[in-house]
């Protein structure tokens, strides 16, 4: 049935480029609404790209977003839309960054011990939404969104002086970390340094599709996001496979503020990058959960970051990136449930064709071996 | 002088059954029986005329004139009423206000509207109460009032979806009795059923309806059930008696005193107990929502009792969860699949999985081995006669009957001890019917235990072992499924009767031949 697996390519790629064509024109509009020349941005950017100190500075920024964004996607597999990822990522990245200040073990036990702890602090955050939901019901949107101002308060707090706080001058910061928490970047020469942890994110997108594809947990959790009632009665128990999923998922997202904490500030102060687990949203949505289209999703927005500073030096305003960014979300959901449809009828209408034709699986030796997913 | 003509409808439909030159006209003053089995393209039919869809081919016409419907507005105004199979009330409303709800510019809201209610059903012997909730009405009381929702809105003729599938037999003499008062005052009505004994009883005419085309008409003065059965299957109809008993005297499950509450204490389900033993079909009669869907609930582990116990073999099961039931031996052929037994944007073999994904072949520890999982699945789609291109498509893109086939060969590959079938054939074509209560029969000789839950009285009779009639939560009477008749338990399934139900010899040959 190699028909069937082609036209599941062409539809996963059907639904992302007819998106970003539609965010594309629509951004041309907004650009000749203003009064400006619709073309001149992309090329600028396009040019950027090229440039190999920007191609650094995006993997960098991608390898962030490519976590919080696979954080979100774990979630959105069970249908639960874990908003938090942003104050999950920050917290962890700021208790990482207190144990690093405080302990000083040899590397290979102080690295995984600041892992552990970004880890845990994402899994505890979450996980209190997931106990919410669990024991009383409460939507993890809401449960999240709180989660997350209460994460600034409790970040803010720990600022304090008298608390972890270290001041530099005007700065908050928590203090150096120790150089045995540090991880080395690859060395690209004039170009700069790529964080030795997108390895890291490289790892946590090859685990997250054989969790999901390949064992009965990822199974039970898909079944459980396509339905609930199905999945149920399959033998899920559905309250536990809800607090995993946001443990799981904030666990990952805890994991998105180390590469640039590890690899770059070995502090957690207030010019930390914030609002990457708002990103990651669109991210997700975009690389449709899938790690290869996340990859693709969060390269393409730290293209659109790191390229559209260049903008305001040629009369343009680089927001026009972010207004992008919120156009490509738009459409990709739009034109991701119209091809997810369409698609549906697709099949339907040629399982219909190929069933009167006598195509009927078993009916004849010739039957094609099926490939895998 | 026709009511409603309609000629050379084509709908095309994906993947499904679809109309093909449709024929079908109706006479002023006439009950006309539309027959077919399920998925025969009755639903669609009604659509198109009802205006709910557009026909691709085809032309309508009202009272010989030619019309077009772009909504169930436009039909309405020409006199055409729908009443669904499903019912569309508000339980927390009045009657009158249920009916005139959307008509309000009719007759108003108020005493006028009261009157033309009390008219209307005075007129045609409805005894719609307009004062009453709706949420105190039964089944059929609510029915009567959906037939009255559409006389208000000044319809001429009528659409009954299925009327009869929610209603017992003394339920469904009053509806024909309603109907007979209908065509008396020169309405028509379109009657949609596949229970041949009932559209013989009350139709003028008959209109077959197979594979999505109109095969033929018959009027059933001329015509015996027999002869109209094998216009609506094209072949000989199959029937669900099981030979030889093969029950024997191990038991297998056992349930004792389960009562299960609703949240503010109700007792859903009251006092069950019952014994399947080995190679026994047990039937659960009743009328649907008197605690079967939480009984199977109950026993599969979606739900837990409140008090009483469980056991399947020796041990005993009551707190385990779903999965392990499962795991030891529970198969379950759940009542909605749609819901609760398919994944359907997922393909065929993901669905091979789903309720096994701890067992084998399809995991090996805690990884999923999909390679054996698709191998298996080929197996079950060759062995089970599932009609598919391959094992990659989506189970929505598979009929119904299809579905169910899938969903019976998964629960079987594991060989079951207990297997919970909650309407087995409920939607699937007649093919696919014979086909599973071969399984069902096949499985049940090698020794497994089925309860059997089934709105369909023939089937429950000829399937069963033993029969056991469910009413508001209670096992309220039992029966020997070789003498006793529809009508019988029928009685039993409204509450009427209780204790051991005893086949009274009324030699009623006309009926019989009927069933």
């Amino acid at each position: 049935m190699k028909k069937f697996d082609k036209e599941r390519v062409l539809l996963a790629v059907a639904g992302p480029v007819i998106a970003l064509a539609v965010a594309f024109a629509l951004s041309s509009v907004v650009l000749i609404a203003s009064g400006k020349n619709p073309v001149e941005p992309y090329t600028l950017m396009f040019e950027q790209a090229s440039f190999s100190d920007i191609q650094v500075l995006i993997i960098n920024q991608a390898s962030m977003y490519y976590i919080a964004a696979l954080a979100v996607a774990i979630g959105f597999r069970m249908n639960l839309f874990n908003i938090g990822v942003d104050g999950q990522y920050q917290l962890a990245a700021m208790m990482a960054a207190i144990v690093g200040a405080h302990a000083d073990l040899p590397a290979v036990i102080q690295v995984p011990l600041l892992l552990l702890t970004a880890l845990l602090t994402g899994a505890f955050w979450s996980g209190i939404a997931g106990v919410l939901k669990v024991t009383r019901g409460v939507s993890e949107v809401v449960a999240t969104i709180m989660l997350n101002a209460i994460a600034t308060s409790v970040i803010a707090y720990l600022w304090l002086p008298d608390v972890f706080g270290v001041k530099v001058g005007n700065n908050n910061t928590t203090g150096e970390m120790h150089e045995s928490g540090w991880i080395p970047g690859i060395d690209m020469g004039d170009a700069g340094e790529i964080y030795g942890l997108v390895i890291l994110a490289v790892l946590l997108g090859i685990g997250y599709w054989v969790v999901l594809n390949r064992t009965r947990f990822g199974f039970d959790l898909r079944a459980s996001g396509a339905s609930e009632s199905a999945a149920a009665a399959s033998g899920v128990d559905p309250k536990r496979m809800v607090l995993t999923a946001m443990l799981i998922s904030g666990g990952i997202a805890g994991l998105a503020g180390l590469p640039i904490l590890m690899g770059d500030t070995h502090t957690y102060s207030l010019n930390f990058p914030t609002g990457i687990g708002f990103l990651g949203i669109g991210i997700a949505l975009l690389g449709r959960n899938s790690p290869v289209g996340i990859a693709f999703a969060a390269l393409l927005w730290a293209w659109l970051d790191k390229a559209s500073p260049e903008l305001d030096f040629h009369d343009y305003d680089k927001e026009i990136a972010v207004i992008m960014q919120g156009l490509i979300v738009l459409s990709v959901v739009v034109s991701y449930e119209a091809v997810r449809e369409w698609g549906l009828r697709r099949q339907q209408r040629r399982v219909g064709a190929e069933l009167a034709a006598g195509h009927v699986l078993g009916a004849d030796n010739n039957t094609k071996e099926v490939a895998g997913r | 002088m026709t009511a409603v003509e309609l000629a050379g409808i084509t709908k095309r439909f994906p993947g499904v059954v679809a109309n093909h030159d449709i024929h079908l006209t109706v006479r002023k003053g006439t009950v006309h029986a539309l027959v077919g089995e399920n998925g025969a393209g009755k639903s669609t039919l009604m659509k198109i005329l009802y205006g709910m869809q557009k026909p691709d081919e085809g032309t309508i016409a009202v009272n010989g004139e030619q019309v077009t419907f772009s909504s169930p507005a436009d039909a309405i105004a020409r006199g055409i009423g729908m009443v669904h199979q499903h019912f569309m009330l508000a339980d927390n409303l009045t009657v009158l206000e249920n009916v005139v709800l959307g008509s309000e510019k009719l007759y108003g809201i108020g005493a006028r509207a009261r009157r033309k209610i009390k008219e209307i059903s005075e007129r045609y012997g409805l005894g719609v109460k307009p004062d009453l909730l709706v949420e105190e009405l039964g089944v059929a009381a609510r029915q009567r009032v959906e037939i009255l929702k559409v006389l208000y809105r000044g319809a001429t003729t009528l659409i009954l979806d299925e009327p009869t599938a929610v209603l017992v037999p003394q339920e469904v003499d009053a509806l024909f009795d309603n109907l007979r008062e209908l065509k008396a005052e020169g309405l028509s009505v379109i009657f949609i059923s596949h229970k041949l004994g009932e559209v013989l009883s009350v139709a003028d005419e008959i209109t077959v309806i197979r594979r999505g085309t109109t095969v033929g008409t018959a009027v059933p003065a001329e015509t015996t059930p027999r002869q109209l059965a094998e216009m609506m299957v094209g072949s000989e109809l199959p029937t669900p008696e099981t030979a030889e008993s093969t029950v024997t005297d191990r038991p297998v499950i056992t349930v004792d005193k389960l009562r299960l509450e609703a949240p503010g204490g109700k007792a859903l389900l009251d006092d069950i107990s019952f014994t399947i033993h080995a190679g026994e079909v047990l039937g659960i009669a009743g009328v649907e929502g008197n605690g079967q869907t939480e009984l199977v609930d109950a026993l599969i582990g979606l739900k837990h009792a409140d008090s009483g116990t469980i056991t399947l073999i020796d041990e005993e099961i009551t707190g385990w969860t779903t999965r392990k039931r499962r795991e030891q031996g529970i198969g379950y052929i759940p009542e909605d699949r749609h819901r609760h037994g398919l994944l359907l944007e997922a393909p065929l073999w993901e669905n091979r999985i789903l309720g096994h994904v701890t067992e084998k072949p399809l995991a090996k520890g805690v990884w999923l081995d999909p390679k054996a999982a698709q191998e298996d699945t080929r197996r079950i789609v060759e062995a089970y006669d599932v009609r598919t291109p391959g094992i990659d498509v989506t189970a929505a893109s598979l009929s119904g009957g299809n579905q169910q086939k899938l969903i019976v060969g998964r629960e079987m590959s594991h060989t079951p001890r207990f297997l919970i079938a909650a309407h087995p054939t409920r939607g699937v074509d007649v093919g696919a019917q014979a086909a599973i209560w071969d399984h069902i029969r096949e499985a049940r000789r090698e020794g497994l235990a089925v309860l059997l839950i089934s709105a369909d009285l023939d089937e429950l009779i000829g399937l069963s072992d033993t029969l056991r009639v469910i009413y508001n939560g209670k096992l309220v009477a039992d029966a020997d499924p070789a003498t006793i008749t529809p009508e019988e338990l029928g009685s039993a399934m409204t509450g009427a009767a209780t204790g051991h139900l005893e086949h009274e010899e009324t030699p009623e040959p006309g009926e019989d031949e009927a069933r």
